[in-house]
């Protein structure tokens, strides 16, 4: 694809059945320079409580905890909970209290984390599906849902927030993982939906003991 | 910035020729160089201090929507742009041809010239919509015809493309775009909806047929919001002559809720180029607008005025799909008939929305030789369409999905794949050539429209008997 630098989201581990391959594989690119931030799920799993996890996602955690090692549990707890690199700023949940992991699930939430961020472009996760917050001079941002492969302009002088879209536990009925690519050069961003071996993550995940509401998720897309 | 361009400056390497447009928002020239294989133009916006942020956006809009439209027959061709901050100017294929606007110097018009143009800018609305990009402002100096009749939109400038974040759509707090061609739902900031183009285009034939505009000239956002419940006055009140299908067809485009109109440039191009088989209601003969009642209870109603949500995207063309179904003339093959009956209906019933074109060729009238020719060519006609409703009559379908076309050409297939191309057809069923004298005039047919119609075709052919 040509990238030249890696960005990771969060909630690296706590809804998979690989944790530690996923850890050391995030470490491995972090140490080539990629950019990590922790999620709300990474940051239960080294046993900073959350009251906002439901039961299959606290089990989830236990279950992950149990399995990373002291160096995956300090790997996780090294990673700060937003990254800003001008003109970007890189951040798990809203940028407006990252630590309270508020949901960015429309243009009121969008606006309070622009505004805090004070960058002009804004990666997320936490929200599974892709979008694309903008604004232009009235500073209201305007929600766009994107196509994948189409390549956006992204013109500096506006604001724009991207929610990647998740990697597994799909919530728009497809379960083909997201991602995008940033080019910073021609001023574009693309999304894409790349569909992977979803089966064999299903049957490792029961094979695990990991709730089943987690297995379902993936083989339903939502 | 460019300071101040003129016809001799260079930028990026293109020369400047001839000035052709000043207005508020960009000036255009031709280009002079350097050669190339189309005509270029450059438009440059009017940035910088004191200037709208509107014609920013603009400029962006029309680099997005036209970048990402690529080549086609029906919009310029971007060749190149520069940078939006330091040189911002785009480079278009310059349109040879005359605008609408040298019309309308000459209204009223005709009604068969009304419907020649409308059906070109219909067919260019189909390619636009098909693409999820929406005009926003058609109006008379945005419409080109080529030599070749074909039209040409152009000035992308407020277009709404559904497959990226719509700039506009927060900086419109007031509707920016050509008031008289407005479509209603686009003063409540509505952006994508592809019958909004509709409705523009209904007010340009409005005006071709009346010489009149269908709402006159709003000076203010009030007397814009009247077409909310104001009807234009009917076309055959200001010009008697105007058949009652132009009235239908154009009283229809301009409906206040998105839902009454056509629902899609594709029921316009094929309602505007076979005006006798518009199916005629109140609105085609209508001779003068609503009584003052029934307006009272309509500007009450249209202060709570809802625009109908957009259609999802990329299903517009889906949802005027037409199945066309060609049948030789005097088709002996009884068999034949059915199984292409059989085959018409299973297309009907599989997309309950899709429309039937039964069309048929003959030859020429012009090779037709002899005393009383065009009386033996109108009869002819008339029972190559009564062989073509017999035919359909078992389909039972409601007149507004099925047509019946008799097309004259001493080359039926390629009269089929042309009909099939300015139709946008996406399915031709025909029948597989058999027996009988007439169908082997038709044989031959199969192969060619197979090889070239730009849609699927069906062979129907009829179960061997043991």
């Amino acid at each position: 694809m040509g990238a030249h630098r890696y960005a990771f989201l969060g909630d690296h581990v706590g809804y998979g059945a690989d944790p530690v391959a996923v850890v050391e594989l995030i470490e491995r690119y972090a140490a080539s320079g990629a950019v990590v931030v922790l999620g709300n799920h990474d940051a239960a799993a080294i046993g900073r409580p959350d009251d906002a996890l439901n039961r299959n996602a606290l089990a989830a955690v236990a279950w992950t905890r149990a399995q990373l090692g002291p160096k995956q549990q300090s790997f996780l707890a090294s990673l700060p909970l937003a990254v800003a690199d001008d003109p970007i700023l890189f951040v798990h949940a809203s940028a407006a209290a990252p630590e309270q992991w508020i949901y960015v699930t429309g243009p009121r939430e969008a606006a309070e984390s622009l505004r805090a961020a004070n960058a002009t472009y804004v990666f997320s996760g936490h929200v599974h599906e892709q979008t694309l917050y903008y604004t232009g001079s009235s500073g209201i941002p305007m929600q766009f849902r994107p196509v994948p492969g189409t390549p956006i302009p992204v013109a500096k002088h506006h604001r724009w927030l991207a929610i990647v879209g998740s990697v597994g536990q799909p919530r728009d009925g497809n379960n083909a993982a997201c991602y995008a690519l940033f080019d910073t050069e021609r001023e574009r961003l693309t999304y894409f939906r790349v569909p992977y071996d979803h089966s064999s993550t299903i049957r490792k995940i029961r094979a695990a003991g990991l709730p089943d509401r987690l297995a379902l998720r993936l083989e339903r897309g939502s | 910035m460019i300071d101040t361009p003129e016809p001799g400056s260079v930028i990026d390497g293109f020369r400047l020729g001839e000035m052709i447009h000043a207005g508020s928002m960009a000036t255009i020239f031709r280009l002079a160089g350097p050669e190339g294989p189309l005509p270029l133009i450059m438009k440059i916006p009017r940035l910088g201090p004191g200037e709208r942020a509107v014609n920013v956006i603009g400029f962006e809009v029309c680099r997005t929507v036209l970048g990402a439209m690529g080549q086609g027959r029906h919009h310029p061709t971007l060749v190149a742009y520069g940078d939006v901050e330091t040189t911002p100017y785009l480079v278009m294929e310059f349109i040879e041809g005359a605008r609408l606007g040298d019309w309308i110097e000459r209204t009223p018009l005709p009604p068969a010239e009304i419907a020649r143009l409308g059906a070109a800018m219909a067919l260019a609305l189909v390619e636009l919509h098909g693409q999820d990009v929406v005009h926003l402002d058609l109006k008379p100096t945005n419409v080109v015809f080529r030599p070749n009749g074909e039209a040409v939109l152009i000035d992308f400038g407020l277009a709404h493309h559904g497959h990226f974040p719509d700039l506009l759509a927060e900086e419109l707090r007031i509707p920016v775009g050509n008031w008289v061609y407005m479509a209603p739902e686009q003063l409540m900031g509505v952006r994508c909806d592809p019958r909004s183009d509709i409705f523009a285009l209904g007010a340009m034939l409005y005006e071709l047929a009346t010489g009149r505009l269908p709402f006159g000239h709003p000076d203010s956002v009030a007397k814009l919001r009247r077409r909310l419940y104001q009807d234009p006055v009917p076309l055959r009140a200001l010009v008697a002559a105007t058949p009652e299908w132009l009235q239908e067809i154009v009283l229809r485009c301009l409906e206040v809720d998105a839902r009454d109109r056509y629902s899609s440039a594709n029921e316009v191009a094929l309602a505007l180029s076979a005006p006798t088989q518009v199916p005629l209601t109140e609105r085609g003969a209508r001779r003068r607008g609503a009584g003052l009642l029934a307006l009272a209870r309509r500007r009450m109603r249209a202060a709570r005025f809802e625009p109908a949500p957009c259609p999802p995207p990329s299903t517009q063309p889906a949802a005027a799909r037409l199945v066309a179904v060609a049948l030789a003339p005097q088709e002996e093959n009884e068999q034949l008939r059915i199984a292409l009956r059989g085959a018409a209906q299973d297309a009907a019933v599989a997309d309950p929305r899709c429309r039937i074109a039964c069309i048929t060729v003959v030859p020429p009238a012009a090779a037709l030789s002899g005393e009383g020719d065009e009386a033996f060519a109108t009869r002819r006609h008339i029972r190559r369409l009564v062989e073509l409703r017999n035919w359909a009559k078992p389909l039972a379908l409601p007149e507004e999905r099925v047509t019946f076309h008799v097309l004259e050409s001493d080359k039926p297939g390629a009269a089929l794949v042309d009909y099939a191309a300015m139709n946008d057809v996406s399915h031709l069923l025909l029948g597989a050539s058999g027996g009988g004298a007439s169908a082997r005039r038709f044989s031959g047919v199969g192969a060619h429209v197979v090889a070239t119609a730009p849609c699927t075709v069906t062979v129907v052919r009829p179960r061997a008997e043991d």
